[in-house]
């Protein structure tokens, strides 16, 4: 379970004493034959938010949202269109050369697919080494002792270090690469999809491996999902996104008990509960039509084509994202009514 | 595996009613799929049906020529995959799909099977299905796509409906909308319905009866309610504590299943789930239960049974 944080009541998404600080981050790819060839998916578009030491930020939102992308931006896996990523109040997206090495250290990444992230042809031993020699920071017997000390804290069998990925089975190889990025001893990790490919069973094994780890390392996590009840179950705090924006962010508890966005709330309403008694009461919020192209996203705010409550004003001026009460924000002109 | 045999589904009984949602719930090779599969003997080479009964009616699916067993798919039963792009042909008109699955039987002329496409389509509430009927697969998004797929089903008006995953690859708002159809369909057609899922809050959103499925055998089974609200088998007791829920309060720590399934190569005596078992005694390491009843309507295959077992969640953390 990660520490409550403690300072202020989270969260100003501009705060200055967050781990990381992301502004207006901005990712747009080109689309290849677009009409005249300057076609352009709006993949991320003027993202603020901020994470703070010690607490796991949910990010949840469905297929095409641009989620993933955020998470690469901010890891620098992908270079962003414009804006900012601080971390530890320095801006990523300007760092070069040696200081960007030491700093990519302290930042690590999981992913969803354990069978596509891991070289099939090198054993454990040198996967989660690897990160140590390319860093320069261990080699030959220490290097040895750290992969085999990590294996042991991911719950991985250290005797097995010389075998290959596809010996193991999805949930240990989603532990192998828990190890690879833990390697390091990261102060902050981007965690995308970590759970979604595995059985029922294992994901619990994940998850609660995950929340030990934070206790245990004081990490940091962005936990990406479009589970909304696993990522309600790991975060502090939630941001919700569609289209490319934030639409809201606010504590986990506030989400689920006020969600102010009238797109969390059709979320909310959508997500079965393994209860029979509950499913029977429960109505979905079912939404018009199919989420558009990130091309050429809705103007204003870009939720309005489906929304069940948007009025004239939703289509004409994009609503900001705003503080609503303590620490939740909204992205809506009449958030809160639905 | 040179001669061995491999039991991918051992022992299967169950019956499904007209007008019922019999949920199939269990992990990856937990045997599932192939249990429906086999309802069509649709089994994959070398796979074979070595023993048992599907009785249809009055008629057994295993004996039937294979005249007779084209009939019975085409016109007595449907089924709904998880990926409604791989199972549409991407170079015909979902129109023209829709109404050659209804031409290839004989229930519909040529001419009727026109006629009743843009109906369909309106059926399973395709918006402009006039203006659809034309377009390609690609051109659906994924729920549209289900959506054919479903209307392809239905068309032929079966009397049992088995989907296999059918809201997986979609996206949760997508999924609702689905469900909410599926849920409708099964109504109107007074059709036996089989759905086989991973996710259990599908099934107690769905269905009147679950049936949990773990190294190829029943380990429980009953009304949706009572595995729910009383589950006996510690499989099923630790499955639905081991997920998260969207409406949960307090933040406790899942509950883990220790290990993974047995290899079906290697099964386990005894109780094929006695590995992961927090709850297990001697005997579940040697002798296998037999799936007997535990309440009315409710059968578990164990030795132990969770009514019996003091304070479980205490036992299940350590």
């Amino acid at each position: 379970m990660s520490a409550q944080p403690t300072a202020t009541p989270t969260t100003d998404p501009t705060l200055k004493s967050a781990l990381v600080r992301v502004e207006d981050l901005v990712k747009h790819f080109p689309v290849a034959g677009g009409l005249f060839g300057r076609a352009v998916v709006h993949a991320v578009d003027g993202v603020t938010l901020a994470i703070e030491a010690g607490e796991t930020l949910g990010l949840v939102g469905e297929s095409g949202c641009g989620k993933s992308t955020l998470g690469r931006v901010i890891v620098r896996l992908q270079p962003a269109t414009s804006g900012h990523v601080f971390f530890k109040n320095t801006d990523l997206t300007q760092m070069r050369g040696e200081k960007l090495r030491r700093t990519r250290q302290e930042i690590q990444m999981i992913f969803q697919d354990p069978y596509a992230s891991l070289n099939p042809r090198m054993t454990v031993g040198d996967i989660v080494s690897e990160p140590l020699r390319n860093f320069g920071i261990a080699r030959g017997r220490k290097a040895e002792q750290k992969v085999q000390e990590v294996m042991r804290v991911v719950g991985l069998n250290p005797n097995f270090v010389n075998r290959y990925p596809h010996e193991f089975s999805g949930g240990q190889r989603q532990r192998i690469g828990i190890a690879r990025a833990l390697v390091l001893e990261p102060t902050f990790i981007v965690a995308d999809e970590p759970v979604s490919a595995l059985d029922v069973s294992i994901q619990a094994q994940i998850v609660n491996l995950m929340e030990d780890l934070q206790a245990k390392y004081q990490l940091t996590f962005l936990f990406i999902a479009h589970d909304l009840s696993v990522v309600r179950h790991i975060s502090d705090r939630i941001a919700v996104m569609y289209l490319g924006k934030i639409v809201e962010i606010g504590p986990s508890d506030a989400i689920r008990d006020r969600p102010l966005h009238p797109y969390t709330k059709v979320l909310e309403s959508s997500v079965p509960v393994p209860d029979p008694d509950i499913e029977m009461a429960r109505k979905p919020i079912l939404l018009k039509g199919e989420i558009p192209s990130p091309v050429n996203p809705p103007s204003a705010c870009r939720f309005h084509t489906r929304c069940p409550i948007a009025q004239k004003i939703c289509s004409e001026v994009e609503p900001p994202l705003e503080m609503k009460e303590s620490g939740h924000f909204a992205a809506c002109h009449f958030a809160g009514q639905l | 595996m040179p001669g061995g045999t491999l039991n991918a589904v051992d022992g299967i009984s169950f019956d499904v009613d007209r007008g019922e949602i019999v949920g199939i719930v269990g992990e990856s090779g937990s045997g599932k799929t192939m249990t429906a599969l086999s309802l069509l003997r649709l089994i994959p080479e070398p796979g074979k049906i070595t023993s048992g009964k599907i009785l249809y009616g009055e008629q057994d699916v295993v004996q039937m020529s294979d005249e007779e067993i084209r009939e019975f798919r085409g016109n007595e039963v449907a089924m709904i995959f998880q990926d409604p792009m791989t199972s549409l042909n991407p170079v015909l008109r979902v129109g023209f799909q829709v109404e050659e699955a209804m031409a290839a039987h004989n229930r519909f002329t040529r001419q009727q099977a026109r006629d009743r496409v843009i109906p369909m389509l309106q059926r399973v509430r395709i918006p402009a299905a006039k203006d659809r009927v034309r377009d390609y697969p690609h051109q659906f998004s994924g729920g549209m796509r289900q959506r054919a797929m479903i209307a392809m089903g239905v068309s032929n008006e079966p009397s049992l409906l088995i989907a296999d995953e059918p809201t997986t690859a979609l996206d949760v708002t997508v999924q609702a909308s689905i469900i909410e159809l599926l849920r409708d369909i099964s109504r109107e057609l007074r059709a036996a319905v089989i759905l086989i899922t991973h996710n259990m809050a599908l099934v107690a959103s769905l269905c009147n009866r679950v049936i949990v499925m773990y190294a190829g055998r029943i380990v429980e089974e009953g009304p949706t309610r009572a595995i729910f609200k009383n589950p006996q088998h510690p499989y099923t007791w630790s499955l639905l504590r081991s997920m998260p829920r969207v409406d949960e309060t307090t933040r406790e720590r899942l509950i883990s299943i220790k290990g993974l399934p047995p290899d079906l190569g290697k099964m386990p005596p005894g109780c094929k789930f006695h590995p992961r078992c927090k709850f297990r005694v001697d005997r579940c390491l040697t002798e296998e239960p037999p799936l007997a009843e535990v309440d009315p309507g409710q059968d578990a295959r164990c030795w132990v049974l969770m009514k019996n077992v003091q304070n479980p969640e205490a036992i299940a953390q350590t």
